[in-house]
């Protein structure tokens, strides 16, 4: 997929960036790409924002917190949700990628790659506890739609991976 | 407001619908913590999709129409989900099966929906055919573990292909709403993509050491609203709630 062009006025980021996906709270949903744009239009704020998954029970909260974090900055905000372009795990940025590591939640890999992992043919999803590639699948579905269930071999921690979507 | 479009409509998003109130069913049911988990994952995008589509109907009714009362405030006939979809959690076989017949099929329709001239139901089936292509790699998975697994999931999944077998032809029935919409551009045809949908099951079937049914007698009628005695409970617990409160929201 092509790298999509955003859309964020830069004054609207900083309040935008404040805001995070209730089930990975160390993610701003900036960084999590699913913002789509950002915009002051005669004094309101226009917000896009896109799924992750159709049924993800994070974006109505999401929306409620970003009228609300534009609320206390003394603006009124409207947020439309967009389903067109599909949102993609490449808009996830790599400074994202990192805090869903600190986390504890491996971070999605390439497509081709991420095939191989959730069928069990390689070992190529790393454990973000100790780095091992000694890991296995336990579930290609995790404790959300957007994550697979994976166990480290070696020091035998399960964690979660962000599973690609493209 | 086009009818044709929203019967139409119908007739892709009450598939999701249905089996995503099936799948949910199995919540804390499930064989094991994580097969549960990855059913209700696969109902929870299936609903998901719904509300997408559901969102659309509501904007083409209008009047006041939302998400909810497309979803709740029908009457059974005017439901046009599959036979195959509403049929019941008979056990874990059953289920997957059900999955499997369903998955295929939707995987194939979404491929041709995502080029509709609906930009709406384009960018719908763009989004939902990510999350399909996981449904379908894990009931494909699961058609191939238990038969190939052991003699008694090898005959208890044959038992349950060779019992939904018969509601398969009905995917590809095409509806007055369909012909309509195939015209405007809108519409997948699926008499189409009925050879591919045999061949690719057959294989994957093939592959788990499974027989393909060689049945000419199918079951049809949910297309038409015409649905099995099944889903007369499965809508008595779907709508419960907008029955016994009306208008009540969380
Ligand atoms: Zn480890």
């Amino acid at each position: 997929m092509t790298e999509e062009k955003i859309h964020i006025d830069q004054k609207l980021f900083e309040i935008l960036e404040t805001v995070s996906d209730p089930e990975i709270p160390v993610l701003s949903i900036v960084e999590m790409g699913v913002v789509r744009s950002a915009k002051l239009i005669n004094g309101i704020v226009e917000v896009e924002i896109t799924p992750t998954y159709s049924g993800c029970p994070a974006m109505d909260v999401i929306g409620d917190d970003i009228k609300e974090a534009f609320q206390q900055k003394g603006y009124e905000a409207k947020v439309d949700l967009i389903l067109s372009p599909a949102w993609t795990t490449d808009w996830i940025t790599s400074k994202g990628r990192i805090a869903l590591e600190k986390y504890g939640i491996a971070s999605p890999l390439s497509e081709s790659a991420d095939k191989e992992a959730l069928l069990g043919n390689k070992k190529l999803v790393k454990c973000p506890q100790c780095g091992s590639l000694n890991t296995k699948l336990v579930s290609q579905f995790g404790s959300t739609a957007c994550k697979a269930f994976f166990q480290c071999e070696d020091c035998l921690e399960p964690f979660d991976y962000f599973k690609c979507l493209k | 407001m086009n009818n044709n479009l929203i019967q139409y409509i119908y007739g892709i998003a009450d598939n999701s619908l249905i089996l995503g109130q099936r799948l949910g069913e199995l919540c804390g049911h499930g064989p094991s913590i994580e097969t549960d988990i990855a059913l209700t994952n696969i109902s929870l995008d299936l609903l998901g999709q719904t509300r997408s589509y559901f969102q659309y109907v509501a904007k083409l009714q209008g009047n006041g129409a939302n998400e909810d009362t497309v979803a709740f405030l029908r009457l059974e006939r005017e439901y046009k989900n599959v036979l195959l979809v509403e049929q019941p959690n008979t056990d874990f076989g059953y289920s997957i099966t059900r999955q499997f017949l369903f998955d295929v099929f939707h995987l194939a329709l979404l491929e041709e929906l995502q080029k509709s001239k609906d930009e709406m139901l384009a960018a719908i089936a763009k989004k939902s055919i990510k999350e399909v292509l996981y449904h379908t790699r894990f009931s494909s998975d699961w058609i191939k573990r238990l038969g190939d697994g052991t003699e008694e999931s090898h005959n208890r999944i044959q038992t349950a292909i060779n019992d939904l077998w018969i509601f398969t032809d009905e995917l590809f029935h095409q509806t007055d709403a369909d012909k309509a919409m195939i015209a405007e551009g809108i519409g997948v045809d699926v008499t189409l993509l009925k050879i591919n949908y045999y061949k690719k099951v057959s294989s994957i079937l093939e592959e788990a050491t499974l027989q393909t049914p060689s049945i000419e007698y199918f079951q049809k009628g949910g297309k038409q609203g015409v649905h099995s005695e099944h889903m007369g409970f499965i809508l008595t617990e779907l709508q419960y709630m907008q029955r016994t409160y009306p208008n009540m929201t969380w």
